[in-house]
C-alpha cells in the first residue's frame, strides 16, 4: 500500500480539499489558505495540542479537535470558524493574558508577540477576568539572553525546540497546574556556569512572546526567526 | 550505545548504594526515573538537587527533565521534613466530616502553613489526597500510622507527645 | 498447573480447615488495622493457644462494614463482630458456637441481605496473601479454563457477551476493548492494571487490592492472553502501603504456583507483572497520563487518537483497565459472559462496588447489582443519615461527578442513568451530604481539587480551573455578584469543551451539577449574602436569617 497513492478528500468550511492521509487538519487548511489560530504549533516541532486555539468543528461528532494533531479522514466536514469557537478562543487568551503579567505597552516584544497579534486577530478587546499577577523572576543571568517567565505562556516551545532541533534538553516545564514554570537543568540560573545551555539561541527565536529575548534588543528592532525550523529537519532527512 | 558507566557515588553514604540497586535492577533504564525517586524518598526522606542530579547522570536523563518529574509527583519531597510528620487527608469524605478545622487547628497550633515544617524542625503539616480509608473520616497519619474518627483533641495529645521526646 | 491439580490444592485446603471446629477471620484492611486489629488478631491466636481450641485465627482482608470496625467474622456460623477490642479476645473464643455477646453482636442484615457479592465474594473470607486459599474459593479456574479450553478469541467473546464495562468511570465496553487490542498487529503488547484510584472518597480498588490480590492478578492474565501480551503493570498509588506489599506478596505467590512466568498451565503462553508506583497525580488515572508516568515521565495526558489500543506503553498496543473491571474477569470466564450478563439492568451489567462515606450510618464497602435504586443504597443499605439530620444530596463520580439531590433519590444506580442527572458513575466513590453541608462550598472543594491537580499542559483547565476557583471562593465569601455567577457559568462551558483531557473536560460538572439542583443557595450567597448550612464564612455583612 503506498502512502503516497492514498489520496484523502475532505471539506473545511465548505471548500472541497485533497490531502495525504499522514497530514493534520491544520496542514491541510493552511495550504488552502485557511487560517486557524495556533500558539503552542511551531511548523517543525512535535505538536503537543496543549493550547487548544486551534480546535475546530467536525460534523457529526460533538466533540471539539485541536486541529493540529487531528489527521484527516475520508469524508471529513470542518468547520473552523463559529461562533463557539469564538468563544472559546478569546476566553483561551483571557485566561492567558489574566495568568501572568502582560503588560504590552512595557513588553519587549510589544509590536512582535503573537499572543498579541492573536488578540487582535480574533477581536479581543477587553479582559473580563481578574489578573492573577503572580509574582515571578526574571533570569538574566545567561550573556546574551533573558526569561522572563511574567510573559511566558508554557507554549512548551523552548522545551521541544531545544530537546528536538537542538539535542541539548536544556528546557523543561517543572511544578504542575498553575505552578509550572519553565527551567533550564535543575532550576539553576540559565547562565550557570555548569549550565548545559549551548547557547544557540533557537529558544529565543522561537518563543511566541517576550519570555525569552535577546538582551539588548526590543521586539520591533529585532523580530524573531523561528522560520529555520523546517530548514533544519528538511537539511537533516537529506543526509 | 556505550557500555553504561554510572557515575561515582555522591558519598560512601551506605544508602546510595540501595539507590544503584535500584537503577541496576531496572538495566539503568530511562524509564526507571521515577522508581529510582521513589527510592531515594524512601531512604533519605526526601530529594535534594545532588540527588537528582546523581539520578539524572546515571540513567542519562536530562537534568531539567529529571527536575520537572521530581517537581510533577507531589509524594516527592524537595526539602527536608520535619522530625515527625502529621499529614491531614483531606479527601471528600474527610471533608464532609470537617477536616478543614482540624487543618485549621493544627496551622494555627503549629504556626505553621500546610506543607511546611516547624522552623525547630520537629514537625511537618502535610496534607494527603484521600489515603483510602474514608470509612472512618475524618483521617489524620501520625508518621505514618493511620488514625481514624480523628479528633482535635487527639491531635492536640500527639502534638505534645512528639514536642516531649 | 491443569483443573485436576487445582482441585487438588483446594481440596487439601478443606482438608486443612477441617481440623479446626471454627474459623475466625479478622479483618486487616486499612480501616481496621487502623484500630490495631493486628494486636486483636495476636491476641486471639494466644487465647486459642492457650486453651489449646481447635480454631484457625485467619488474617482477612476488608469486610466492607468500616463504620462497625474493628470486624471480626466467626465461621462456619457465619457471625460477624463488631467493634471488637483486644479486651474482648478472651470472649470471642469462649463464645465460639454460642451466642457471642451482646455488644460485640452484629447483625445488619438490611446492610448485607442486599448486597451481591461477585468482585468482594473472597474478601475478608480468605487470608489475601495466600494463594492456595484463593485458589479454594476457585481462583484461577478461569485462567487454566481459558489457556486449555479457549482460543483468545473466545475468551474476547466470553467478554463481551457479558456485557462488562470499564470500573473506572468512562464504562467503556470492556469486550470491545480488548478486541482492539487483539486485533492490533504487532510483537509487543502490553496489559495494565490502572490502580492509581485518585478520587477522592473511593477506595474500593485499595480494598480488593489489600484483600484478593490473586483475584486481579488472574484477571490480568486472562486478559494478557486474550490480547497476546506478555508483560503487564499494575499502577498503584504509593499511598497504599498495604496494597502494594500484599500485591507484592501475592505476585510472588503466584509465580511459584506458575500462573506467571514462562509455558503457563504447560502453554507456549508466557506473562509476568510488575508493580510501578504511583507519585500522588491524581491526573495519572487518565490513561495517557499513565502510560508516561510509567515511562517514568511527567503524568501529562496527550491528545487522543491514537487510543492505547492502537499506540500506548512505548508504542505499542496497550490494554487499560482498572483493578476492579479486571477483578470481574476471572468469575465471567468461571461461570461464562451470560451468567455476569443476567445480572444488572439495561446496558449496564453486573454489580458495582461503591465506598458509601460521609454523612451515613453505614459507611465502608458496598457491592450493589447495577441498576438498584439510589434510595436502597442511600437509605437501606447504608442505613440513611445518622443524628437525626436530614439528607441533602448525594455525590458520585469523584471530581469529575455531581451531586444528586433528594429528588431524585429514586432513579437506577447505572451509567447513564448518573449522567443523565449530571453525575456520574465514576470509580464508585458515594458521598453522602446532610443539611450541614454547603452545595457552593462543595462545588468549590471539588475544583480547589481540579486546580491542584491540574497537570498545566492545557491553558483551560490550568488557568480555567484557578478563576472558576477564585469566584467560588468570592461566592462562599459574599463577595461575589450576579455578573460573577454568569461569567463562572460561561467559563465552565469553555473549560469543558476546549480542555485536553477528561479532568479538565468534567471538572466543571460539580459546578453545574450543584447549579442544577441547588441554584437557591447560590442565589443566598450571592444576594443574601447568607450560606444556610453555615458552613461558609461571609466576609460582606448580609441580610440575617
Amino acid at each position: 500500500m503506498s502512502a503516497a497513492t492514498d489520496i484523502k478528500t475532505l471539506v473545511i468550511n465548505g471548500q472541497d480539499v485533497s490531502a495525504r492521509p499522514d497530514q493534520t487538519i491544520l496542514d491541510v487548511a493552511r495550504e488552502n489558505g485557511i487560517n486557524i489560530p495556533t500558539l503552542c504549533h511551531l511548523d517543525g516541532l512535535t505538536d503537543v495540542g496543549a493550547c487548544r486555539l486551534c480546535l475546530i468543528e467536525v460534523k457529526g461528532q460533538n466533540k471539539l479537535f485541536p486541529a493540529c494533531v487531528t489527521r484527516v479522514e475520508e469524508g471529513m466536514e470542518v468547520t473552523t470558524e463559529s461562533e463557539r469557537l469564538a468563544k472559546h478562543r478569546r476566553t483561551i487568551l483571557e485566561l492567558l493574558f489574566a495568568e501572568r503579567n502582560h503588560i504590552c505597552a512595557v513588553c519587549v516584544a510589544n509590536g512582535n508577540c503573537e499572543l498579541q497579534s492573536l488578540s487582535q486577530e480574533l477581536g479581543l478587546t477587553h479582559v473580563r477576568l481578574p489578573y492573577r499577577n503572580p509574582e515571578l523572576n526574571v533570569d538574566a543571568s545567561h550573556e546574551r539572553f533573558t526569561c522572563d517567565h511574567n510573559r511566558c505562556i508554557l507554549c512548551t516551545r523552548c522545551v521541544r525546540v531545544c530537546a528536538e532541533i537542538e539535542g541539548a534538553h536544556v528546557w523543561d516545564v517543572m511544578g504542575r497546574g498553575a505552578d509550572c514554570k519553565v527551567i533550564t537543568d535543575l532550576e539553576t540560573p540559565w547562565g550557570d556556569k555548569n549550565s548545559s545551555c549551548t547557547k544557540c539561541g533557537k529558544c529565543v527565536q522561537v518563543c511566541p512572546t517576550g519570555a525569552l529575548y535577546e538582551k539588548g534588543k526590543v521586539g520591533i528592532e529585532k523580530p524573531k526567526h523561528p522560520e529555520f525550523l523546517p530548514y533544519l529537519n528538511l537539511m537533516r532527512e537529506a543526509q | 550505545m556505550p557500555p553504561i558507566t554510572p557515575p561515582a557515588l555522591p558519598s560512601d553514604d551506605k544508602r546510595w548504594k540501595i539507590v544503584s540497586g535500584t537503577m541496576r535492577r531496572h538495566g539503568f533504564a530511562r524509564s526507571a526515573l521515577i522508581e529510582t525517586l521513589h527510592t531515594v524518598q524512601s531512604s533519605f526522606g526526601y530529594l535534594d538537587k545532588n540527588a537528582i542530579q546523581f539520578v539524572a547522570r546515571s540513567l542519562h536523563v536530562p537534568l531539567s527533565q529529571a527536575y520537572g518529574v521530581a517537581t510533577f509527583y507531589h509524594h516527592f519531597s524537595l526539602v527536608q521534613p520535619g522530625k515527625h510528620t502529621i499529614t491531614v487527608c483531606t479527601g471528600t469524605a474527610c471533608y464532609i466530616k470537617g477536616t478543614e478545622k482540624l487543618l485549621g487547628e493544627l496551622e494555627q497550633k503549629l504556626h505553621i502553613k500546610q506543607g511546611e515544617t516547624t522552623p525547630d524542625g520537629n514537625v511537618s503539616l502535610m496534607t494527603a489526597r484521600c489515603v483510602g480509608a474514608c470509612g472512618r473520616a475524618p483521617v489524620t497519619l501520625a508518621d505514618g500510622e493511620l488514625f481514624g474518627q480523628v479528633t482535635s483533641e487527639q491531635l492536640q495529645s500527639e502534638l505534645e507527645r512528639w514536642a516531649i521526646q | 498447573m491443569n483443573l485436576e491439580e487445582l482441585q487438588q490444592i483446594a481440596a487439601s485446603v478443606h482438608a486443612d480447615n477441617e481440623q479446626f471446629d471454627f474459623e475466625v477471620n479478622v479483618c486487616q484492611g486499612t480501616g481496621c488495622l487502623s484500630q490495631h486489629s493486628d494486636q486483636i488478631m495476636a491476641q486471639l491466636i494466644k487465647v486459642v493457644a492457650e486453651k489449646g481450641a481447635k480454631v484457625h485465627v485467619r488474617k482477612t482482608g476488608c469486610m466492607g462494614l468500616c463504620a462497625a470496625g474493628p470486624l471480626v467474622l466467626v465461621e462456619p456460623e457465619n457471625q460477624l463482630l463488631q467493634h471488637v477490642g483486644v479486651q474482648h479476645a478472651e470472649s470471642v473464643i469462649t463464645h465460639l458456637g454460642k451466642e457471642p455477646e451482646k455488644e460485640l453482636q452484629c447483625n445488619l442484615r438490611e446492610h448485607f441481605d442486599q448486597q451481591v457479592h461477585v468482585v468482594l465474594e473472597n474478601s475478608g473470607r480468605i487470608d489475601p496473601e495466600r494463594i492456595d486459599e484463593y485458589i479454594a474459593r476457585d481462583g484461577y479456574e478461569g485462567l487454566v479454563k481459558a489457556l486449555t479450553e479457549m482460543r483468545p478469541v473466545d475468551v474476547v467473546q466470553q467478554i463481551t457477551e457479558s456485557g462488562l464495562r470499564g470500573r473506572g468511570g468512562g464504562g467503556y465496553p470492556t469486550g470491545l476493548k480488548w478486541g482492539m487490542v487483539a486485533k492490533a498487529v504487532s510483537e509487543t503488547k502490553y496489559v495494565i492494571c490502572n490502580g492509581d484510584e485518585g478520587d477522592p472518597g473511593a477506595f474500593m480498588d485499595r480494598s480488593v487490592l489489600e484483600s484478593d490480590p490473586q483475584r486481579v492478578i488472574e484477571g490480568m492474565a486472562i486478559a494478557a492472553y486474550a490480547v497476546g501480551a506478555s508483560k503487564g503493570y499494575v499502577y498503584v498509588r504509593a499511598e497504599y502501603p498495604l496494597a502494594v506489599s500484599r500485591l507484592t506478596a501475592s505476585l510472588r505467590e503466584a509465580r511459584r504456583r506458575g500462573f506467571l512466568g514462562n509455558n503457563i498451565c504447560g502453554t507456549p503462553f508466557n506473562f509476568d507483572i510488575e508493580i510501578r508506583l504511583g507519585a500522588g497525580a491524581f491526573v495519572c488515572g487518565e490513561e495517557t497520563a499513565l502510560i508516561a508516568s510509567i515511562e517514568g515521565q511527567r503524568g501529562t495526558p496527550r491528545v487522543r487518537p491514537p487510543y492505547p489500543a492502537a499506540s500506548g506503553l512505548w508504542g505499542k498496543p496497550t490494554l487499560i483497565n482498572n483493578v476492579e473491571t479486571f477483578a470481574n474477569v476471572p468469575p465471567i470466564l468461571r461461570k461464562g459472559g451470560a451468567w455476569f450478563a443476567a445480572i444488572g439492568k439495561g446496558k449496564s451489567k453486573g454489580t458495582k462496588v461503591f465506598a458509601l462515606t460521609g454523612k451515613i450510618k453505614n459507611t465502608g464497602l458496598v457491592e450493589v447489582p447495577m441498576g438498584m435504586k439510589l434510595r436502597d443504597i442511600v437509605e437501606g443499605i447504608g442505613g440513611g443519615v445518622p443524628d437525626g439530620r436530614t439528607f441533602k444530596a448525594v455525590q458520585t463520580g469523584g471530581p469529575s461527578g455531581g451531586c444528586i439531590p433528594a429528588e431524585l433519590l429514586d432513579i437506577e444506580v447505572s451509567y447513564e442513568s448518573l449522567v443523565q442527572a449530571g453525575s456520574m458513575m465514576g470509580s464508585g466513590g458515594m458521598i453522602v451530604m446532610d443539611d450541614t453541608s454547603c452545595m457552593v462550598n462543595v462545588a468549590k472543594f471539588f475544583m480547589e481539587f481540579c486546580m491542584t491537580e491540574s497537570c498545566g499542559k492545557c491553558i483551560p483547565c490550568r488557568a480555567g480551573t484557578v478563576q472558576m476557583h477564585e469566584l467560588l471562593s468570592k461566592i462562599c465569601e459574599g463577595r461575589a455578584s450576579m455578573d460573577d455567577l454568569d461569567l463562572l457559568i460561561d467559563l465552565c462551558g469553555t473549560v469543558k469543551e476546549a480542555s485536553l483531557c477528561g479532568l479538565g473536560q468534567t471538572a466543571p460538572n460539580p459546578v453545574l451539577s450543584t447549579l442544577r439542583y441547588f441554584k437557591q443557595e447560590y442565589m443566598d450567597h450571592i444576594q443574601n449574602k447568607r450560606c444556610s448550612a453555615g458552613v461558609c464564612t461571609m466576609t460582606h455583612e448580609g441580610v440575617t436569617a
